[in-house]
């Protein structure tokens, strides 16, 4: 093998490390991670729409409830509580699982499964409580873009409960085999997402809503 | 039991519609009995329907794009030949009702179900294997994708036999798309086969970035991707951030119409404006997702032809990844008669015009890649050509139309309409069809007629332009869009020009299908042995045409730019092939239905959701949740390739480019 030849590319498996991560193809636990992030960063964009829309349409009553008249914040505080503990629990999970804890893992993965339970029936009590009182979805623009925003949330934190009991299921038949870890991973991130959201939820609509 | 479904559904008394939709039926049926006659259903199952290789899966894709583009440019031709035909007295042969669904369905089928296939299908053939890899990120997820993308053209074709399609121009405007002013299904039908088409989507670009990203062959750091590898990642990464917008904004309009919310509506405090910022602030990124790797396919093929390396590679890329940006900063310039106020309008006008710096920088890139190279004047480098005088052309009028003043003119005329069709047609259509010449032999084995690409060529290019630039003069004479009858009987030579051109694409169109027909028959005298027909410089001309599943034997190493043209000149100098590598068992993903599975119940569902049929909406996402967990419950995703079989391919590939240098070695 000449020099010129292991220069210009005649070799097999002699490629420089310029340090920007081309030695081939990660693995699949970098990659699947990491599709999913980007998955997630779109649902926050998707999000970033819903909240450009609230934030539009939040003056837009159309001689209807205000937010202040509406929105209770120590209900909201309990909701938070319970979703951001959720969020803690679910790190719990993961921590256990990394252990390959069965019981551990189940009983951390319930527990969060519960607390986001627990938000959810908080904010579908207040929803049946605004309509009860005549400020549905339909009454005005910024109830439309309010019950848009907090519902998308909520389905979301719904359809993370669905996950949640799939998984659950999932690892108790087939145990901590690498692509099911992988996916659990891909549902804590998930979940963590949903928090983050949240938060940008409960200053933008519930603190500032409430602002005396 | 089924909602708003009934008899009426069905247009008997509309011959147009009802005779195009049977037409449409029996052509299938009898693909599909031909098929079945001929025994190839378990073959298209197994190598195509259920694939979960990039390339067979881009090739549905282009596949799927031109036939929806023969159904697209049917509604063209339709508008012309009525607005040929309804001028003073006459009323033309389409009533209102008719024609507004036809503009409609032309420009929603043309963008969604035309242009961004194509550029996917092209995206996926070819950026694993230019990047050196076997598969893209997420394979069995690509399939999906397609199947969701299928699912959406599936339920917009739905509407012409079943129903009606929407009358309110292909972005839905509210009010008029409201409930108040279009009660019936047509409006449903676009939002849903859009919601559903632009979940495959986003699972799209989800699946190329982290492609582009994560998975290239060994050596290919970022400054050795080849152009178009660089125009897919930008062009993605608009789709991760601008298709989740449309999906915000779409469903906003649904809850408006299925639970009378009051986003967009008249009464209630709505503002349909948001709609518009909403949509645009989607659909103009959706142009450079469009535009960026038709860029991307010029930049190869001004290489490949021109004999030379891409001059100012690394412009190019800084343009790309600038354009990229630039082109969240522009949305406003579709409507500056909303009445922003000057300071607004000027903010966007400049940066609307900002947009064609770095777009100048690349007409200039591809100038100088021409410029002392040896030329070959193939089908792909017409297209090449016939695009930058296009192009420029089309872009110097949309600097025109940046400028506030003047956008208050000719705002939505046909000013506009020639505008965004000579970038379109210009810029992507002619890049795909390029594309279409450039790949066709690594996808199949052997070249296009060359003759016939070059009738169509001249057909597009000479067609476009008698097309369209009679829209020009008729816009600035004050010719709104849309007409569907034309009081002034003096614009009717204009009308008749554009009509002819019309029907010059059209016999465009008709030459490809007669160019691959021919091709096809004449096959084996057009037989790309080697895997490198034409000279080319990146790493897909490295493997086979068509390529094994998995690409690559080994991965390549690369070193440098050009990775493939480095490799092939060492080789031709030293008058020998790298040496044999030593072969590994591959493992690949197994093929898979749960993306056929997917898309039906999500057509299911969509049916049910546009006829109100809900309890059968509830049973297809039941479905869907259902063979989502079945198929999360599979343990074995992938098949190992035996060292055998990938030893035996790859000795044949090595003999054959042996052959092949020391044919190239005796020219020399």
């Amino acid at each position: 093998m000449t020099s010129e030849a292991a220069t210009i590319g005649l070799t097999h498996g002699a490629s420089e490390d310029t340090g920007l991560g081309q030695r081939g193809p990660q693995s699949k636990s970098i990659v699947v991670p990491y599709g999913f992030w980007l998955f997630v960063l779109s649902d926050m964009v998707l999000f970033s729409a819903l909240f450009a829309t609230y934030a539009t349409l939040v003056h837009a009553t159309d001689g209807g409830p205000v937010t202040s008249q509406l929105f209770d914040r120590s209900l909201v505080a309990v909701e938070t509580v319970s979703l951001l503990l959720s969020s803690f629990v679910c790190g719990l999970a993961m921590v256990a699982a990394k252990r390959a804890n069965m019981v551990w893992t189940q009983v951390w993965l319930v527990l969060t499964g519960l607390l986001g339970l627990v938000f959810l029936v908080i904010e579908l009590r207040e929803f049946a409580g605004l309509v009860a009182i005549g400020a549905g979805p339909q009454r005005s623009a910024f109830l439309s873009s309010f019950f848009t925003l907090v519902g998308c949330h909520g389905a979301h934190v719904t359809a993370g409960l669905m996950w949640i009991g799939t998984m659950s299921a999932q690892i108790w038949a087939k145990g901590f085999q690498p692509h099911i870890v992988r996916r659990l991973l891909c549902l804590s991130i998930f979940w963590h997402a949903l928090d983050i959201i949240w938060v940008a939820i409960f200053t933008i609509v519930y603190l500032i809503g409430t602002l005396p | 039991m089924f909602g708003k479904l009934t008899w009426d559904a069905i247009p008997f008394n509309q011959p147009i519609p009802l005779i195009t939709s049977l037409v449409i039926l029996l052509v299938i049926a009898a693909l599909a009995i031909w098929v079945w006659r001929k025994g190839w259903w378990p073959y298209l199952w197994n190598e195509y329907i259920t694939s979960t290789d990039h390339k067979r899966i881009g090739v549905m894709y282009i596949v799927l794009a031109l036939v929806m583009l023969v159904r697209g440019f049917s509604d063209a031709l339709m508008m012309r030949a009525q607005q040929s035909l309804a001028i003073g007295a006459s009323q033309g042969y389409l009533p209102p009702e008719h024609y507004n669904q036809i503009f409609s369905a032309h420009g929603t089928i043309m963008i969604f179900f035309v242009a961004m296939p194509f550029v996917i299908g092209f995206m996926n053939f070819v950026v694993p294997l230019q990047l050196g890899v076997r598969d893209v990120a997420f394979p069995t997820m690509n399939n999906v994708s397609f199947w969701l993308t299928a699912s959406g053209v599936l339920l917009v074709n739905l509407s012409l036999v079943i129903g009606e399609f929407a009358r309110t121009g292909w972005l839905g405007f509210p009010p008029l798309s409201e409930k108040a002013f279009s009660p019936g299904v047509g409006v449903d039908y676009y939002l849903v086969a859009l919601q559903v088409s632009g979940v495959g989507t986003i699972l799209t670009a989800v699946n190329f970035v982290t492609t582009i990203l994560k998975t290239r062959a060994p050596g290919m750091s970022y400054m050795r991707m080849p152009i178009f590898c660089w125009t897919a990642l930008a062009s993605n990464l608009i789709m991760l951030a601008a298709f989740p917008v449309l999906t915000a904004t779409l469903g906003l309009l649904m809850l408006d119409r299925y639970l009378g919310f009051h986003f967009f509506t008249n009464d209630g405090g709505g503002n349909s404006m948001l709609y518009m910022n909403l949509i645009w602030v989607w659909g103009h990124p959706e142009v450079y997702i469009l535009v960026l790797p038709a860029f991307g396919i010029y930049s190869e093929v001004a290489a490949t032809f021109s004999g030379k390396p891409l001059f100012g590679y690394r412009s190019m890329v800084f343009a790309t990844l600038a354009i990229c940006i630039i082109s969240y900063c522009v949305w406003l310039h579709h409507f500056f008669t909303m009445g922003a106020g000057a300071d607004v309008n000027a903010v966007f006008g400049i940066a609307s015009m900002i947009i064609g710096i770095p777009t100048g920088v690349k007409i200039y890139n591809w100038l100088f890649t021409m410029y002392g190279g040896r030329v070959r004047f193939t089908v792909p480098m017409y297209y090449l050509i016939g695009f930058m005088l296009t192009f420029v052309v089309g872009g110097l009028t949309g600097v025109l139309l940046a400028i506030p003043p003047v956008d208050f003119v000719v705002h939505n005329s046909l000013f506009l309409v020639a505008h965004f069709h000579q970038v379109i047609i210009g810029g992507v259509v002619f890049a795909l069809m390029a594309g279409y010449t450039y790949w066709f032999p690594k996808a199949f084995g052997f070249t296009l007629d060359e003759r016939l690409g070059k009738a169509v060529f001249w057909c597009w290019f000479i067609g476009f332009h008698l097309a369209f630039m009679p829209l020009y003069v008729l816009g600035l004479w004050g010719g709104t869009r849309r007409m569907q009858h034309i009081a002034d009987p003096t614009w009717a030579p204009w009308l008749n020009v554009a009509l002819v051109g019309a029907v010059i694409i059209g016999l465009g169109i008709v030459l490809t299908v007669v160019q691959l027909l021919y091709s096809i028959q004449t096959r084996d005298r057009r037989r790309d042995v080697t895997g490198d027909p034409w000279d080319g410089r990146t790493l897909e001309w490295l493997t086979l045409s068509p390529p094994p599943h998995y690409n690559f034997a080994v991965l390549p190493d690369v070193h440098g730019e050009e990775a493939y043209w480095t490799r092939k000149q060492t080789a031709i100098k030293l008058d020998r092939l790298i040496e044999e590598p030593d072969y590994q068992p591959i493992e690949m993903p197994l093929n898979t239905p749960i993306g056929v599975i997917v898309a039906f119940f999500a057509s299911v569902c969509g049916f049910a959701i546009i006829w109100y049929i809900w309890w059968l909406a509830i049973l297809g996402l039941i479905g869907a949740f259902a063979v989502l967990v079945w198929y999360s419950w599979q343990d074995e995703h992938e098949h190992i390739i035996p060292v055998e079989e990938v030893r035996a391919n790859a000795r044949e590939r090595r003999r054959v480019r042996m052959e092949h240098l020391q044919e190239l070695s005796q020219s020399t």
